[in-house]
């Protein structure tokens, strides 16, 4: 992908807790971020001409009737769930590289009156496959997850401390975020009182769930610095995952050897590939925290720190803005600011590579960002400074 | 003494195609069955209509005494949607058949105290009959 193309533009709504973003509907959210995201650029939203999707995306056809857009080239999504909110931005990146548009917008959001993300297993039509898993009574993510999660503990001795390293970490984040959700402080006293809704998994284990949207306008590098802000380059974009991981946490059946990991080693070595980078020229990570074990599992499998080691890693202060080699998930994450399925993370990249995020990295060059640990394809983007 | 309920069955509502319902068939007379290919022997949980090995679509199904170890588990302590209150705790688990090397079964240990659940615990399968007739499998302590 080489710096071929960069985020120009970057638009998103408030973070409203779920629920408290009606009586706006869902079109209303996504169409606020995708026009200002617009404004941001400098371009106008008729001109869009490509949209770029993950989790099943929005209706092209009605985006079109809702912005005024003149024309459209290019309207797809990746498959899978959450897993593609990363990689969504790369396959917008894509279709600029390869000229089928110019003016890309992708965008996620979210709104869980109806339905909240906590329970969204449950909400599955009931299909042969899912059978399989469906009688034992695990019906959100949460459940799911934590099988991985005790396996992990169980292989390498990761406690609960460790996933509180995560939680607290990313509280401390939240707090220097205007737009967080969380705003008070969470000790480890808090943590180890709250009620575990999954063992291992407590409430603060667990991700917020909001409503709001994201987006971000893609164009070419060369295109972008003619526009109003300062480009962000995609160093790298890429979505998959290695064919044993299948439909992960939905069978239980991946080997041994992987089974307590995100399922994004093979993503992470083609992404670095890619960029021609490593974990070690990597700044910021903006890495999917549905959970904070996933998020310890994620850091393995981009090679932060070996296999089993990422308790370790995040209690020793690692992942911390507060002095921390590899400062991660820098506005409080979903764990703490905000959850849009993903694109929280692509908006704090762009405001960190840009210089203008709230808990801003000085000198930071590189910025990884990654897209949930679920189904195939799980995806991952790097983005830098031009 | 906290003790592993049955989770909240209610919820569960059984989908099959050509390629499950012969689990399902056994499992509603109390037989734990597991396919493999018919060609290379590869297990293939749940079924699908291709080996991922070899591509064959036969299928044998190999009968497991039910006999198996714990892989891992969760405790679910909390009621997330309605219908669950009255199930909790339950413990979903995902264990692996002594007898079907390289497949592991999502399944519920149940009737256990909740301090003795562990990694490797030996446990064997219990039948649950649904009030459709449907087969759902349960672990208890061996």
């Amino acid at each position: 992908m080489g710096t071929r193309t960069a985020i120009a533009g970057l638009g998103f709504t408030h973070y409203y807790r779920r629920g408290q973003s009606q009586p706006r509907t869902l079109d209303e959210l996504v169409g606020q971020a995708v026009l200002a995201a617009c404004a941001d650029a400098g371009v106008p939203a008729r001109s869009i001409d490509g949209f770029s999707y993950f989790a099943g995306g929005f209706d092209t056809g009605l985006m079109c009737e809702m912005l005024g857009i003149e024309e459209i080239r290019f309207s797809a999504g990746l498959t899978g769930t959450g897993g593609g909110s990363a990689g969504a931005v790369g396959l917008a990146a894509m279709a600029v590289a390869s000229g089928q548009a110019e003016t890309v917008v992708c965008v996620g959001a979210n709104q869980q009156g109806a339905q909240r993300f906590g329970t969204i297993t449950a909400s599955y039509a009931p299909s042969p496959e899912n059978a399989f898993f469906a009688a034992a009574g695990l019906v959100g993510p949460g459940h799911l997850f934590a099988l991985l999660a005790r396996r992990h503990m169980h292989l390498y001795g990761t406690t609960r401390e460790d996933f509180a390293a995560v939680a607290l970490t990313l509280r401390a984040h939240a707090l220097g975020h205007p737009d967080a959700t969380m705003r008070k402080p969470l000790s480890l006293a808090d943590y180890m009182a709250a009620p575990l809704l999954a063992d291992p998994h407590c409430l603060y284990d667990f991700c917020l769930e909001n409503d709001g949207a994201v987006a971000v306008v893609v164009t070419s590098l060369e295109r972008a610095r003619d526009l109003r802000q300062p480009p962000v380059p995609v160093l790298a974009s890429c979505h998959g995952g290695a064919g044993e991981w299948g439909r992960s946490i939905y069978w239980m059946n991946m080997p041994d050897e992987v089974f307590a990991s995100s399922g994004h080693a093979s993503v992470a070595r083609q992404l670095y590939r890619q960029a021609g980078l490593g974990p070690q020229d990597i700044d910021i990570a903006q890495i999917y925290d549905h959970f904070t074990s996933q998020v310890i599992m994620q850091l393995e499998d981009y090679g932060f720190c070996a296999r089993g080691e990422g308790g370790a890693f995040v209690r020793s202060g690692a992942i911390s803005l507060d002095g921390g080699s590899l400062p991660v998930n820098t506005d409080g994450g979903q764990l703490s600011c905000g959850y849009v399925w993903g694109m929280t993370h692509v908006r704090e990249a762009v405001e960190q590579m840009r210089g203008t995020a709230a808990n801003q990295v000085a000198g930071a060059e590189t910025v990884l960002v990654t897209g949930g640990p679920s189904v195939l394809p799980v995806s991952a983007l790097i983005l830098g400074r031009d | 003494m906290t003790i592993a309920k049955a989770p909240p069955y209610r919820l569960f509502t059984l989908a099959t195609n050509a390629w499950t319902a012969p689990y399902w068939e056994a499992a509603a007379r109390g037989e734990l069955v597991a396919a493999c290919c018919s060609a290379c022997d590869h297990p293939r949980m749940p079924p699908t209509p291709f080996c991922p090995r070899c591509h064959h679509q036969g299928i044998r199904w190999l009968r497991s005494s039910g006999l198996a170890t714990v892989y891992s588990y969760t405790v679910v302590e909390r009621a997330i949607m309605p219908g669950m209150e009255a199930y909790l705790p339950y413990v979903p688990a995902v264990v692996e058949p002594d007898d079907l090397p390289g497949l592991r079964l999502v399944s519920n240990l149940v009737g256990m105290e909740l301090s003795e659940l562990r990694v490797g615990l030996p446990v064997r399968l219990v039948w649950h009959r649904t009030q459709e007739g449907v087969g759902l499998t349960q672990f208890h302590l061996r």
